[in-house]
């Protein structure tokens, strides 16, 4: 990932509270070593139901989850916090199971990592659900987005990489603002489907993948080494993110 | 001494009879010369001794004619209930088999073998009754009296002048472990008879004037003792055979008995049968079905049928041979055979008959050669000769109409030729009329025609015309062999006829039995073999047949059934079980539980039964001859044997998936466990020196302990990740989820994940702009770009660049990754996609896999995948993807 290590946390703020909802010891042992390293607060829930009742408890700002639960289906779990909160959700799932993390992700999870992950794939991923989550809250309107060579002036419809213009349809300018909105974040092929083509095309992504080569090749310099566009086989799309993020 | 062994072949036989021998039971035989010489005494006196010894002995049925002594004797034993039989008004006491069979004796006392049981049991025998008591393990005691032996039954009728009817056949006889002879002097048993203790005082009168006179009962006597000393004389065979002693076995001479419609028949059976049991002979019946056979009265065929039961119920062999002549057929049969003696009965023939057809006795004996001829006295037949040549069908009027509208066509074509030719050509012109109609008609319509062809000619052709008078005696002569001539024509014809309809019935049987076995030979699967032999078999036999199989248990259950909607009732069911159970044919007709619908032959394969055929035939009559019953049995046979090759195919073919499979978890787990174990040991290693040390370690050994457990860990990832792929694939569990996807963004995705690994490593990426969008399952040829480049990273030097193409070529995307290492080793292109096949580097690890899991996702995907050199140095993997399947999505616009 184009992620930056992690930069310590200052300690003079209480950090983010967060609970990780996950059966196996071992992985709990270690995250909470690493998660507690980097200033997080942590509640600890080994079953489904524990966690759901800590989210309501504790009010966390994050929630990590693990799919294989116990008790409650993991998809149950985000469902049900879905009912009343908005908590950024991030999910734990076995590699391989991409249906699973789609599942997931069009239940409300924000973003997912797939086990087995290194420590920053999952900071870099709770850093940016944590972002969007506040930017809700403010309901702060960009007015640019930018990040490496590409610019997108979003109040006057403008896009640039390396300072020249790109003329971009009104499908692949909506492609691009829609995933600027959620930058860093991957998004499913039916939320994007949903956001840009709205419900009648949300089981036919081959419009998606249409548009989004088309977009890849008008914003990408390298197709095949993207810097901006990046594809999850069996997902959806993520925009990088500008660096730094 | 002269250095005798005993024949091993023998020996092996004899092992295999005692072992048989174990799991059956024993038969003992209480043998005398008349009814009440004390036999059935005897037994019971023997079943008491038997009890005495704690032995588990029941009385199954027990006739003591009301003698007091035998009663009191019976007392104390514990008896089998009979069952009992409404037959006719009267309630008879019959053996119940069943029960016996559940109560599981040991012993068991059956009396009077040669019993006919009521109708509706069972078997028609009692025999059949301990036959199979002895085949469910009993061992059973019985009483038999020399006149129901089946072999010497025609001695006692000459004997005594009564013939019995209730016989057992020698091969039931010959079933004894052991015969006890209970003897009787004559005067002895006559004054026991005169005391009344042999029969009720009444019914003993008239026995004693019609069976029991002195003279009869000295010669059984005679009869019993011999046959006794006979059986005798087998355990001392067997005895000097296992010993070596003297002789050896004597080489078997094969006897072959001729028979006929003629009620002297069964006679000759049984003496052809002393002869071979007196010489160790093995027996054969034959029959020989001339044209004559088709014009037989059914009763006369019927008697063919029950003379070649006799000799099969004698354990004979029997054929049934059809040609011309008698005399040929036989003797070339005898000469195939190897028959040292052919047995036959004296011609019936009369004088003048003999004289013009000649006795086929000459001709046996003309051609004989080497074999001798036995003729064997008809006198004394036991029924007087029925006519044989008696009309099987009401005449055929239209035959005869034809017959005389022939002779009248050739009158009109002979009075037009009359003026112009002379009368021996006239007489030609009715010999083709005759002719003409042999070949048409039967015998009758043709000898009508052959006199009235006389009649008529004279009538009209000879002088004086007009009138049946004949003025030249010499047209008596013309007469005479005009008549002659066209009855021999027409009595040829007649027969080829016959013959050509009898070769053309058994070819087609022949043609069914081969177009069966060579379709049968094609199939593989068990249930289109079924259809096809009962295809086959509807052919040849009318009626309606079903295959029934064996489940799990045991129990059979129509397989394939002709046709369609046939069933079978619960009678027929039982039956087909026994049949199946047994390894016999039962049911219709056969001595098995004759009442049933269905005939039921076990389909018998060298390895035991397969199932069982039943067939329900539209006339009921039609399986009664021997022959249409082999024939049956022979589709039978055939039928088995396929089933058994396919079974056995089939277990060949499981075991084979086993080996395989056996295999591929040897290889996987000694791959497995080297791999999995090497990267293992350096966790646990670094991670305990961690663990103990921490403190003396420097930070920058810690770091390297780190990285390493790291690295280690990250590679035992793969691994799991590249067997759990496989398992997957393999299993077919992938559901493969094609969508338009653009190449480049696949291989972007896979190039990110590998950022680490290709870090140092300039990766040059040549995708043309216009490639189109290729319908793949993304989250599968992620991992085979992944393989791929995993693959070329790690068998080229570091710093080497890896090239990734695509071009479009027709209907196809090729791809290629390529790499500029040391390549494969020759022959190995092949090689590197078999499972754990792992390149000749042995720096490298893997597993083996990723290769082989590439070419099952692009073989799924509808694709290849090939290995092979660079000319400039490297390996290069080359795969193509289908475009096709995909059109450009319309029904959307961008605006």
């Amino acid at each position: 990932m184009a992620e930056p290590p992690a930069s310590p946390e200052t300690v003079s703020t209480p950090g983010p509270v967060v609970v990780l909802i996950e059966d196996a010891p071992e992985i709990r042992r270690f995250l909470r070593a690493t998660l507690i390293g980097h200033g997080y607060r942590l509640v600890e829930a080994e079953t489904g139901r524990e966690g759901l009742q800590a989210a309501e408890t504790r009010q966390p700002d994050l929630i990590i989850l693990d799919l294989g639960l116990p008790d409650i289906d993991g998809l149950e779990v985000i469902r049900r916090l879905r009912g009343w909160t908005a908590v950024p959700i991030v999910v734990l799932s076995a590699r391989g199971q991409e249906a699973d993390k789609v599942a997931a992700l069009d239940a409300g999870a924000d973003d997912y990592v797939g086990k087995p992950f290194a420590v920053g794939e999952l900071l870099a991923r709770m850093r940016v659900s944590l972002r969007h989550a506040e930017r809700t809250v403010r309901d702060v309107e960009e007015q640019a987005y930018k990040a490496g060579d590409l610019m997108v002036d979003l109040a006057h419809r403008r896009v640039t990489v390396s300072g020249q213009d790109v003329h971009l349809t009104p499908i692949e300018y909506r492609l691009l603002t829609t995933l600027i909105k959620h930058a860093g974040k991957v998004l499913t092929h039916k939320q994007l489907l949903k956001e840009v083509w709205g419900r009648p095309y949300d089981d036919q992504p081959h419009y998606l993948h249409v548009f989004m080569n088309q977009l890849r090749r008008k914003i990408e310099s390298d197709p095949a080494r993207p810097h901006h566009l990046l594809t999850e086989p069996g997902v959806g799309y993520r925009l990088a993110g500008p660096p730094g993020d | 001494m002269s250095q005798h062994r005993p024949d091993p072949d023998a020996l092996l036989a004899r092992a295999k009879e005692e072992e048989a021998r174990k799991t059956q039971g024993r038969l003992k035989l209480f043998f005398g010369a008349a009814a009440g010489v004390g036999k059935t005494y005897a037994m019971l006196e023997a079943a008491r001794a038997l009890r005495a010894d704690g032995v588990d002995v029941v009385v199954g049925i027990v006739e003591t004619h009301g003698r007091a002594e035998t009663a009191a004797l019976a007392e104390g034993l514990p008896v089998l209930p009979p069952r009992r039989v409404e037959y006719r008004g009267a309630t008879l006491q019959e053996f119940d088999l069943d029960a016996a069979l559940a109560r599981r004796p040991a012993v068991i006392l059956v009396d009077e073998l040669a019993h006919t049981n009521a109708e509706g049991s069972r078997h028609r025998k009692r025999w059949q009754d301990v036959l199979e008591l002895l085949d469910a393990g009993i061992s059973v005691y019985t009483t038999l009296n020399v006149q129901h032996v089946e072999s010497l039954n025609d001695v006692v009728a000459k004997i005594t002048g009564v013939v019995v009817r209730e016989t057992v056949p020698d091969s039931a006889l010959e079933r004894a472990d052991e015969i006890e002879l209970v003897d009787l002097p004559p005067a002895d048993l006559l004054e026991r008879l005169q005391e009344g203790k042999v029969y009720v005082p009444a019914q003993a009168q008239e026995a004693l004037h019609n069976f029991f006179r002195k003279g009869n009962l000295i010669a059984l006597r005679e009869l019993a003792l011999r046959h006794t000393a006979d059986r005798v004389d087998a355990p001392m065979q067997d005895y000097m055979r296992d010993h070596a002693i003297g002789k050896t076995w004597p080489v078997t001479e094969r006897i072959l008995v001729c028979v006929s419609p003629s009620p002297f028949s069964p006679q000759l059976v049984r003496a052809g049968h002393r002869l071979a049991h007196r010489l160790g002979a093995e027996l054969i019946v034959a029959y020989v079905e001339t044209p004559a056979h088709a014009r037989l009265a059914p009763a006369d065929r019927d008697r063919v049928t029950q003379t070649l039961r006799l000799a099969e119920s004698l354990g004979a062999e029997t054929v049934t041979l059809s040609g011309p002549t008698m005399s040929d057929e036989i003797l070339a049969y005898a000469r195939e055979r190897n028959v040292s003696k052919i047995v036959i009965g004296k011609p019936g023939r009369s004088l003048w008959r003999r004289i013009v057809l000649g006795s086929i006795v000459d001709a046996l004996v003309r051609g004989s050669g080497e074999i001798d001829i036995h003729v064997v006295s008809g006198e004394g037949a036991p029924a007087p000769l029925r006519p044989l040549r008696v009309q099987p069908h009401a005449p055929d009027w239209a035959a005869y109409g034809l017959a005389v509208a022939v002779v009248a066509v050739c009158t009109g074509v002979a009075w037009l030729m009359f003026p112009h030719v002379s009368l021996s050509n006239l007489i030609m012109v009715y010999l083709l009329g005759v002719v003409g109609v042999a070949t048409r008609t039967s015998r009758g319509p043709t000898v009508l025609a052959s006199v009235l062809s006389v009649v008529v000619f004279d009538f009209f052709f000879v002088p004086p015309y007009l009138s049946f008078a004949v003025s030249d005696s010499e047209h008596l002569i013309t007469f005479f062999v005009m008549l002659v001539v066209a009855l021999v024509t027409s009595g040829l014809t007649v027969r080829i006829r016959a013959q050509v309809e009898a070769a053309r019935q058994r070819e087609r049987r022949i043609a069914a039995l081969y177009g069966m076995s060579r379709k049968l030979a094609s199939v593989h699967g068990i249930d289109d073999l079924l259809e096809i032999a009962l295809r086959h078999m509807g052919e040849v036999f009318s009626g309606q047949i079903a295959l029934l199989l064996p489940d799990e248990s045991g129990r059979l259950a129509p397989r394939r059934v002709a046709p369609e909607g046939m069933t079978l009732g619960a009678t027929e069911m039982g039956v087909a079980q026994w049949a199946f159970e047994h390894r016999e044919v039962a049911g219709l007709g056969t001595a098995t539980l004759p009442g049933a619908r269905a005939l039921c032959v076990p389909l018998a394969g060298p390895r035991g039964a397969a199932g069982v055929l039943a067939i329900v035939p539209a006339d009921a009559r039609a399986f009664e001859s021997p022959e249409a019953l082999h024939q049956l049995e022979t589709f039978a046979n055939q039928t088995a044997l396929a089933i058994e090759r396919a079974q056995l195919a089939d277990e060949a073919r499981r075991a084979e998936v086993r080996m395989e499979t056996e295999r591929m978890r040897n290889s996987l787990l000694s791959s497995v466990s080297h791999d999995l174990r090497t990267p293992l040991a350096t966790i646990i290693g670094a991670s305990s020196g961690l663990l103990d040390g921490a403190e003396r370690l420097d930070s920058a050994t810690r770091r390297d302990l780190v990285r390493s457990i790291h690295g280690e860990a990250s590679h035992l990832d793969r691994l799991v990740n590249s067997l759990l792929e496989m398992t997957r694939l393999e299993s077919g569990a992938v559901a493969i989820r094609q969508e338009p996807q653009a190449l480049d963004g696949v291989l972007g995705a896979a190039l990110q994940r590998l950022e680490t690994l290709l870090r140092d490593r300039p990766v040059r990426v040549d995708f043309p702009a216009d490639l189109p969008l290729v319908p793949i399952d993304a989250v599968l040829i992620e991992q085979v770009f992944l393989n791929l480049l995993d693959n070329a990273s790690r068998y080229s030097p570091a710093g080497r660049p890896i090239d990734v193409s695509a071009k479009v070529a027709g209907l196809m995307v090729v791809v290629e990754v390529s790499d500029r290492g040391a390549g494969f080793a020759p022959g190995d292109e092949r090689r590197a996609f078999e499972k754990f096949y792992r390149g000749h580097s042995a720096r490298v690890r893997g597993v083996g896999l990723g290769l082989a899991i590439c070419q099952a996702i692009v073989e799924i995907h509808g694709g290849s995948i090939i290995a092979e050199n660079r000319p400039e140095g490297g390996a290069t993997v080359r795969f193509t993807l289908p475009l096709e399947g995909y059109s450009k999505p319309s029904g959307l616009s961008d605006g």
